[in-house]
């Protein structure tokens, strides 16, 4: 079956909190998007591999994010969880243009 | 007499050191006037790669500040650029028109970035990788590209290439040789190397020619001389320097590579010198920091008129500064005929070691891996040491310890500032230093690249004994070898303001904390500045961020306030009337007195809060918690004292204060104690005529029954004194260190006689008010801040299927 994918618009880059995750929703899909140091933006699943904790809650270190329930450091480059932890979550591609941050999900 | 006029021509590195050892050799004897091109005082060069890779920010590799010039009496032109010497009428005459004229002139011009005559290099996206600007146009290009090439395998380009990495872009490095670093680093290490880098996310491109850069406006790729041609948004060319000779040599000073310079770093004109990475030694022109600060050493001397050896060429050691890889090179690389080897090959462990003998003596070496023997072999190959030298002392070392210890006292420790380990020794035993930081602001070591940072630690380690070793054990976090006194010193000395701040000035080992240091930090600078400092919202637990409680399932709980755990029907009805319309889960009494709703959806959060038009509870704050109280003299039989009223009290005046852990309290109107303040980290039993005021009680994981602190008599003592104990335990405790351990490891007699000084207790009393004029109840704040409710408190829907 052929992989589709959408451009989905988010948010305004300046609406987004700085260091700080979003949740957000598209459709049945839940991700937390990171505006992380000088307006990078970055996706991935709003799900800790663990217990399931919301990751956009987590404190935002660098380009990683540590989950809320039990301090799992995640990479929101990656997805990868962190030594000595182990797991992965899904990431997706984002994009700026104009201010306008999008993220790349499948499904059209 | 009047004061000669000394000029220098470029404020870099080299030339304001040189200016430095000046002022120190004679303090008053030069009026100074020092040219910039850049309009920048002088900076950190070395450190423009953590500025790229992101472990650090411009303004924090400031070496001398706009007040530094200020208060040494020197003229500073920034952004103002020499264009030609008089050297008959010793005068310079700048582009802005200016001229000035000189006793002695120093030329400091240092280097060019060596850019490749390639078709297309005039592009949009190229640049070279040397200064402030060419770091901004990266980072500025990683907002908007994502494809980076660099051109130049060596030190330079890798760093560059890690840098853009870091700013999340795709990196090809694009290399002549075969393997990496060729000039530092035999193929073996070079390979090791790139295997690592590779791990990192860099792609290589060996043997390659670059031919052409392609693009219409900008740059769109690189062609090769084999046809081959790859993608490009960004080309960084770091394929070498070249000393900055122009105005030397249009003026008539004579030049070779670099400015012709003697063992004094005079030039062939009298009273015009040259140092650094412009100046030409014996046929060598050096680029890094070490030789340039001890040419400047030794023109000082000269130009003061102080008798000196002179400057004598140096054995060049190189470090790469990446972050994840330790390499290490120093004097002779490769072997000949001539030379044997000592090899340690561990392909497991990733390790490489080798030291090159020359007729016994040790000539060169290359590490990988582990670097910490580097600053020992470039001292002892300057020393011109016999291998034996270095391989007994090896083989007696256990430790970092004992391989300090075995150093004698010339031994160089800091490379890029001359600094010996007698001298380091010395300014820790006569000033009392206990920190890298002090050592690093007393003698320079470890101030340019930082390398010998672990050297400097281990010293400390090796004069002071247990002492710090103790610091070192209690680091804040893994980020930082510092401890949480060392932190808390240097944010008062640095007037620190922001957490980020405190990471990179104190070195921070990772680029934004973590999730131990980032709230502990943010404690610390909110303790220490009440009024002055902004919290950080990043910085802080997500149930201190939101005010509520996160639950299992990612929903929340709301806790409202109940002074005294004491309600009334209209709170109980409101209460009852928000958990029908927001379908809260479940309400449920806490062990605090205190009413919990459960199973709250976020969004919800801030209409459920306006709707009760109570304050917060902060059940979710290291903080005030409760005051617990039992039902006191109004009722009850046995009661002495108003236990309610005095808790109410209590509550009201510590609630919403921080703290380094959460503080609960309660009071009790006998010693029945029914509000269980043996357990409490402060309980107060009412007695008749007095109150006892019990400290340092936990019912939880740190189970420990409260110890007596003061027996009062009336209510405002009890106030003072909880005061006075929670702002101690707030200025000397840890961050997440309850009161329990705080009391247990300071002990009770050490609270009591600082409580004990009356001056200190109201000054304890007075700082505690300060720190309560600020707070605010953080519901309110948040519902009337649209900003906080929409960054804070709303999600991003998307309907499927749109866009």
């Amino acid at each position: 079956m052929e992989k589709l994918l959408s451009k989905v618009f988010v948010s305004r880059l300046e609406d987004l909190p700085e260091k700080l995750g979003k949740t957000v929703i598209i459709g049945e899909l839940e991700l937390a998007v990171f505006k992380l140091e000088e307006g990078k933006v970055r996706a991935i699943e709003n799900r800790c591999p663990h217990k399931g904790g919301v990751l956009a809650e987590g404190m935002v270190s660098g380009e990683h994010v540590f989950c809320p329930m039990h301090d799992w450091k995640i990479s929101t480059r990656s997805g990868k969880v962190q030594e000595p932890d182990t797991g992965c979550v899904q990431t997706y591609e984002t994009e700026v243009k104009n201010n306008e941050v999008y993220v790349i999900v499948p499904g059209k | 007499m009047s004061k000669q006029k000394l000029v220098l021509i470029g404020n870099g590195m080299a030339g304001v050191r040189a200016v430095e050892e000046v002022l120190q050799l004679a303090p008053d004897q030069f009026d100074i006037t020092i040219f910039g091109s850049e309009p920048y005082p002088n900076y950190n060069r070395i450190e423009l790669s953590k500025v790229l890779q992101g472990d650090t920010e411009i303004h924090d590799i400031t070496l001398n500040s706009w007040q530094w010039y200020e208060d040494n009496n020197i003229k500073l032109y920034p952004g103002e650029t020499v264009l030609k010497i008089d050297k008959d009428k010793q005068i310079v005459r700048t582009d802005k028109g200016r001229e000035a004229a000189y006793d002695k002139l120093i030329i400091a011009t240092g280097s060019l970035p060596f850019m490749l005559p390639l078709p297309g290099a005039d592009k949009e996206g190229v640049t070279a990788f040397r200064d402030i600007k060419d770091c901004e146009k990266m980072i500025e290009c990683s907002n908007h590209y994502k494809k980076a090439v660099v051109i130049g395998g060596g030190l330079l380009g890798l760093e560059a290439a890690r840098g853009l990495l870091n700013l999340g872009m795709e990196v090809d490095v694009v290399h002549l040789a075969d393997y990496l670093m060729e000039r530092q680093l035999d193929q073996t290490a070079g390979k090791m190397l790139q295997k690592e880098l590779e791990k990192q996310g860099m792609n290589f491109l060996l043997e390659k020619q670059s031919e052409e850069i392609i693009g219409t406006d900008r740059v769109e790729g690189l062609k090769f001389n084999d046809g081959h041609q790859i993608e490009a948004d960004l080309i960084v060319m770091a394929v070498g320097i070249r000393p900055n000779v122009s105005l030397a040599k249009e003026s008539g000073i004579p030049v070779n590579r670099g400015i012709i310079v003697n063992d004094y770093l005079e030039t062939e004109v009298p009273n015009i010198y040259a140092v650094g990475e412009c100046a030409e030694h014996r046929e060598m022109v050096y680029g890094l920091v070490a030789p340039l600060y001890q040419q400047g050493k030794e023109m000082a001397k000269q130009i003061c008129s102080i008798e000196g050896d002179g400057y004598q060429g140096s054995v060049l050691s190189t470090q790469l500064k990446v972050s994840g890889v330790d390499v290490f090179s120093t004097g002779k690389i490769n072997e000949d005929e001539h030379t044997k080897s000592l090899k340690l090959f561990d392909d497991w462990n990733g390790t490489y070691k080798k030291v090159l003998v020359d007729k016994g003596k040790i000539t060169g070496a290359v590490l990988f891996g582990d670097t910490s023997d580097g600053n020992r072999l470039l001292s002892l190959i300057n020393n011109g040491a016999a291998i034996e030298e270095y391989t007994e002392s090896e083989r007696s070392e256990n430790s970092g310890a004992d391989l300090i210890s075995s150093m004698p006292d010339e031994e160089i420790i800091c490379g890029c500032n001359g600094v010996t380990k007698g001298t380091i020794v010395e300014a820790i035993n006569s000033q009392g230093l206990a920190t890298v930081e002090q050592v690093k602001g007393c003698t320079n070591a470890s101030r340019s690249c930082g390398g010998c940072k672990s050297l400097v630690s281990d010293l400390l380690e090796h004069t002071l004994g247990d002492d710090y070793t103790q610091n070192e054990k209690e680091s804040i976090c893994t980020c930082t070898t510092l401890s949480r006194d060392e932190v808390i010193e240097e944010i008062k000395l640095k007037g620190l303001t922001h957490t980020r701040e405190v990471m990179n000035v104190l070195g921070w080992k990772s680029e934004e904390g973590c999730s131990k240091c980032k709230p502990a930090l943010n404690y610390y600078l909110g303790m220490l500045k009440p009024t002055e400092y902004e919290d950080e919202k990043e910085s802080r637990f997500v149930n201190e961020r939101l005010h509520a409680n996160i639950q299992n399932d990612g929903t929340y709980s709301v806790v409202p306030r109940m002074y005294g755990g004491v309600t009334n029907a209209e709170d109980l009805r409101k209460i009852a009337d928000v958990a029908d319309k927001y379908e809260v889960k479940m309400i449920k009494v806490t062990g605090g007195q205190r009413l919990d709703l459960l199973g709250v959806k976020k969004q919800d959060l801030p209409d459920i809060w306006s709707e009760l038009d109570m304050p917060s509870g902060s059940a979710y704050a290291k903080g005030l918690r409760t005051v617990k109280t039992c039902v006191g003299a109004d009722f009850c039989r046995f009661g002495t004292q108003d236990s309610i009223g005095l808790g109410i009290k209590m509550e009201k005046k510590f609630e919403g204060l921080n703290t380094p852990h959460k503080v609960k309290m309660s009071v009790s109107a006998c010693p029945r104690n029914c509000a269980e303040g043996s357990v409490k980290d402060v309980g107060v039993v009412g007695l008749d005529g007095e109150f006892e005021i019990y400290v340092g009680g936990n019912g939880g994981t740190h189970m420990r029954k409260a110890e007596l602190l003061y027996k009062v008599k009336t209510e405002e003592e009890v106030l003072a004194v909880t005061a006075a104990f929670l702002q101690y335990y707030r200025e000397s405790a840890n961050y997440l260190e309850r009161t329990s351990a705080w009391v247990e490891r300071v002990g009770l007699d050490q609270i009591r006689s600082v409580l004990d000084e009356k001056q200190t207790f109201l000054e304890l009393n007075a700082r505690m008010d300060e720190a309560l004029s600020v707070v605010q109840d953080p519901w309110k704040e948040a519902i009337e801040d649209n900003r906080l409710l929409r960054e804070l408190y709303q999600n991003v829907k998307v309907p499927a299927g749109t866009n």
